[in-house]
């Protein structure tokens, strides 16, 4: 196995934690994010589909989901920025013994709220969610959404039938959203105890009736903090808005090479920005004319424009996958990307040109961007103020 | 002589690193004997078996040189002094790329999916 190369974090870093299907990478910045630092990497050999930073309550954590395909999927932290790893012995995310299904992959891990530092999310395949209150040291199964009704007929796309995403709601504790391929997206309104299908406007093109209650292939949702009531949507064709909480989806894909992609990220600080990648029909799923191309919106899916400079337009058949985007709380905000050929892109400091910040690594499956700790003063070249500040930390996203 | 567990290197985080396991007691079967390798390494067990008690597919367990898949499975009779071998499967490295799509990718892959994609709706390329 290779060595592992460790990289030395400082307090108010930049850190990405990218995840690809052969272990998983971190890089480091210093709040102008102009040079990274490399390391990794950790699990070697294994994909690590989810990864997650929990920075609550003083903690400096890092959470990784390792899939072997021997030995299975573990959940994994570290408090030193990946010098050592927890492996504990008893599996922290496995179903009951009596479920009649077992753990094939954790496909998200997610901090809740940071006004409950103890609670954590993690989404698992086959669909299920699984929830913590101790900060990760004991996981239990959520049973209103494991038997559910609608579950028996929830279908596995070509992944494997998943809860790839949680949000917990910004505005109401008690609120929580999941999106699974192929079931859709369920809202909780009572922690967790009882859920709703939230799919109304929302296509189901492989399935006879468009527009069932359930059954889409929901690819990735995201809400932004400032309005709550309000999310975006990537689905298995068609980009969505909800103005309503999920109640109703309205289709937004207009000015978009395709309605087919996986990501899907709100502006940090502006909740009328978003960002996709859209990609070429699901039997292509590669980026249109082979250029590579984030398309941003940046009043609320009314319009799009590409984002390509720094980036290849010629020969490009690049695949973003859905956990692969992330965008950092710094103002101005950094966004970044990784491919399935094993590029990870920044846009960082306000630039208005993509930067490689790697490339030649596995293909990349996950990308969290997080603010370790406070960020540092930074001075600009003539003593001026630092690019970099942050906003809205003590909400963060994670 | 004591029936023995061979451990592959992956799981020897919870063998407090030794390669080798010699059980106390003289189990009949392979599943006598895992219970009490359990007992004596609960670690090991999540990594060799599924929720439901099955070996992972991708892990193999010889008995000498047999596998067991094909002398009984779990209920694999043994013998005095009976060896043991946890390995990973050679199936597994080639099977990590064919059975286990990236996270993303996963909507339908042919058939009515196919159908419905923006060329064959004639929105393809450019729109």
């Amino acid at each position: 196995m290779p060595s592992v190369r460790q990289v030395a974090v400082k307090e108010g870093d930049v850190l990405l934690l990218v995840g690809t299907t052969k272990g998983a990478f971190l890089f480091r910045s210093d709040g102008a994010r102009r040079r990274w630092e490399a390391g990794g990497p950790h699990f070697p050999g294994r994909a690590v589909y989810a990864m997650a930073y929990d920075g609550r309550a003083g903690r400096r954590r890092i959470w990784a989901g390792a899939h072997s395909m021997h030995w299975g999927a573990g959940l994994h932290a570290s408090d030193d920025f990946g010098r050592t790893w927890t492996n504990p012995e008893a599996a922290p995310i496995r179903f009951p013994e009596g479920a009649g299904v077992s753990l094939k992959q954790i496909w998200q891990i997610r901090p809740g709220r940071a006004d409950d530092p103890e609670t954590l999310y993690c989404g698992a395949e086959p669909a299920a969610l699984f929830v913590s209150g101790d900060a990760g040291q004991t996981w239990s199964l959520e049973p209103g959404l494991s038997e559910h009704p609608h579950r028996a007929r929830w279908q596995p796309g070509g992944g494997g039938l998943c809860l790839h995403t949680i949000v917990p709601d910004a505005a109401d504790p008690q609120r929580l959203f999941v999106a699974i391929s192929s079931g859709g997206v369920y809202r909780s309104d009572d922690g967790g105890a009882t859920w709703r299908p939230r799919n109304a406007g929302i296509r189901a093109d492989f399935l006879p009736d468009k527009h069932p209650e359930f059954g889409q292939c929901v690819h990735k949702i995201a809400q932004h903090p400032d309005r709550p009531r309000r999310l975006f949507l990537q689905n298995h064709f068609g980009l969505y808005r909800s103005d309503d909480g999920g109640d109703t989806w309205v289709d937004i894909a207009r000015g978009v090479p395709s309605d087919f992609g996986f990501p899907l990220v709100v502006h940090p600080h502006d909740p009328d920005t978003a960002y996709i990648v859209p990609l070429e029909s699901d039997g292509f799923r590669c980026t249109p004319e082979g250029k590579l191309r984030v398309y941003r919106t940046a009043d609320a899916g009314a319009s799009w424009r590409p984002l390509a400079s720094g980036l290849p337009q010629r020969d490009a058949w690049e695949c973003v996958l859905r956990d692969a985007m992330d965008a950092d709380l710094l103002d101005p905000a950094g966004l970044y990307f990784g491919t399935r050929s094993g590029q990870l892109f920044g846009l960082s400091s306000g630039g208005a040109s993509w930067e490689l910040i790697a490339r030649g690594l596995p293909p990349i499956v996950c990308v969290r961007a997080a603010l370790v700790g406070a960020p540092r003063a930074l001075r600009g070249p003539r003593g001026a103020p630092a690019r970099g500040r942050p906003r809205r930390a003590a909400r963060g996203r994670r | 002589m004591p029936v023995t567990f061979r451990i592959p290197a992956p799981l020897r985080p919870f063998t407090a690193g030794r390669d080798c396991i010699r059980l106390e007691g003289c189990p009949a079967t392979v599943a006598e004997a895992l219970a009490e390798l359990w007992a004596v390494c609960p670690g090991v067990r999540d990594r060799v078996l599924l929720e439901g008690g099955a070996v992972r597919p991708h892990v193999s367990l010889f008995v000498g040189t047999e596998d067991v898949r094909f002398t009984g499975g779990l209920a694999t009779p043994l013998r005095d002094g009976s060896e043991i071998a946890i390995l990973p499967a050679v199936s597994g490295g080639r099977a990590a790329e064919a059975s286990t799509p990236p996270p993303g990718d996963t909507g339908r892959r042919s058939g009515p999916a196919s159908l419905t994609s923006p060329s064959a709706r004639g929105r393809g390329g450019g729109i």
